[in-house]
């Protein structure tokens, strides 16, 4: 690798090797008609005046592909907030990538979807939020959302677009997974992801109304299992379980700049959709340096890679190479340090702590949310 | 559990939304799905390759065993299972012949 003289290596100078990345979550924009007080975006969000244009983006699908990326998942924010979204999804699948959209169905009319089919979407990823108008439109903070959706997921289907369901779950929704599950199969769904609330960012401002209670979590795991046999070959249930009750930490991104990226609406590019939470890390934007140059030599994706910089209890860990020591950005939140050992996982010292602030959290009376939304302009 | 989703009539398909590609970077070829791409050995791909919507799994395995001169029941097994994995996981349709 000429362009490299220096050997890339982690936060401690340990060599690292990268691998090629598979997948890209482009979030284009930060926009969106909902408020769901779990988004995923930062608290901190980016306004369309800091959007990076479309012929940005097609240089960057273009920059992907050469660096080894079969798919992008093209998301927000709501991406149908962009006009310009046709023209993005042309020049990804011009670029030789598999478009997933990722939407909320909300402000895309039939004849924008047809729009999208021309251009080359492959797969629409649809979010639910609840399994009727009242609770759906009171957690996604937008009345009439629901009535939408559902004339959405008609049009998907009518137009033969592959359909997933993404279902995000927490305590006030939990109980009607059953529902969830048997509205996708009355959708036409080929898939179902079926997604625990991630305590990060907005989610985490409304932790106290969210937490699912460990009941739940255990139901939800017997509920998912059961409709995974009877739905067999019908339709498929991609399951993210509640983690501050499991036992393990959850693989992130299947380990730090292993195999995906996320590239935020100003053109940033981040490890993962939360790892602007790392205070100390400082991230490349696509508009100065080149995405291949960013994937390998950066600092940034170059921090957790390999083995080498865990501490204990991670090092000694069989599960070292399993689950990479959990996620770096709720070590960050939960222990104050981003290298820490995941404090979901049993064996971290904190453990104890985090599952007792979950029942806490869990138990708590309150239903309120704190939605998420732009500030007002100044 | 039963593992008979597929029988020998059923006529085995990629849907929209799924097909073979070349993974030039890394010289592979893959199965691109909603959300996954899979990498396939060379197996995978002469299988897949064969899915053109018209001939049934009997057909498809009788074909493959005379191309590559080996038992028809050997073919069907590793056939079989082959798609009966991506059957169950939406990647592979399967139509009825009537």
């Amino acid at each position: 690798m000429k362009d490299h003289p220096a050997q890339p290596h982690d936060l401690d100078g340990n060599p690292v090797r990268p691998g090629l990345p598979i997948a890209m979550l482009a979030e284009i924009t930060h926009r969106c008609p909902l408020a769901c007080p779990y988004c995923s975006n930062p608290v901190e969000l980016t306004r369309a005046a800091g959007e990076m244009p479309a012929e940005d983006w097609a240089r960057v699908f273009h920059e992907a592909a050469e660096l080894g990326v079969l798919q992008v998942h093209i998301s927000g924010g709501e991406p149908g907030a962009r006009r310009d979204l046709a023209q993005i999804v042309a020049s990804a699948r011009a670029a030789g990538l598999y478009v997933n959209l990722i939407t909320s169905g909300i402000g895309i009319t039939r004849d924008r979807l047809e729009e999208l089919d021309r251009a080359g979407v492959d797969h629409v990823q649809l979010s639910l939020q609840g399994i009727r108008a009242d609770m759906a439109d009171r957690i996604s903070g937008h009345p009439g959302s629901w009535d939408k959706k559902m004339g959405f997921a008609d049009w998907v289907t009518e137009i033969g677009f592959p359909l997933t369901i993404n279902a995000v779950v927490h305590r006030q929704n939990l109980d009607r997974l059953p529902d969830m599950i048997a509205l996708a199969e009355r959708l036409g769904a080929r898939r179902i992801e079926v997604a625990t609330v991630q305590f990060h960012g907005w989610a985490d401002l409304n932790r106290k109304a969210l937490m699912p209670t460990r009941e739940q979590a255990a139901e939800a795991r017997r509920v998912v299992n059961e409709a995974r046999i009877r739905l067999r070959g019908r339709m498929v249930i991609d399951y993210v379980p509640a983690d501050h009750h499991a036992i393990h930490p959850k693989a992130c991104m299947g380990g730090w700049g292993s195999t995906g990226l996320n590239i935020a609406p100003d053109g940033t590019v981040l490890p993962c959709h939360a790892a602007q939470t790392i205070p100390w890390m400082r991230f490349d934007n696509v508009r100065e340096r080149s995405l291949r140059d960013i994937w390998l030599g950066s600092d940034a994706f170059n921090a957790f890679r390999g083995t080498e910089w865990m501490p204990e209890p991670c090092r000694g860990c069989d599960r070292k190479n399993i689950d990479f020591g959990g996620c770096r950005c709720q070590a960050m939140a939960l222990a104050g340090d981003a290298r820490a050992t995941d404090p979901v996982c049993s064996r971290s010292p904190l453990n104890a702590a985090l599952v007792a602030r979950a029942e806490e959290d869990a138990a708590a009376e309150t239903s309120d949310f704190i939605y998420r939304r732009m500030k007002k302009g100044v | 559990m039963t593992d008979a989703l597929i029988q020998p009539q059923d006529i085995p398909y990629l849907p929209r939304g799924v097909w073979l590609a070349d993974d030039k970077v890394r010289g592979l070829r893959v199965l691109q799905a909603p959300e996954r791409a899979m990498q396939l050995d060379q197996i995978g791909d002469a299988i897949l390759s064969e899915l053109d919507g018209n001939r049934s799994m009997g057909q498809i395995c009788a074909d493959l065993a005379a191309r590559y001169n080996a038992p028809v029941e050997q073919i069907a097994g590793d056939v079989r299972d082959f798609l009966t994995g991506l059957v169950a996981r939406r990647m592979v349709f399967l139509r009825d012949p009537s």
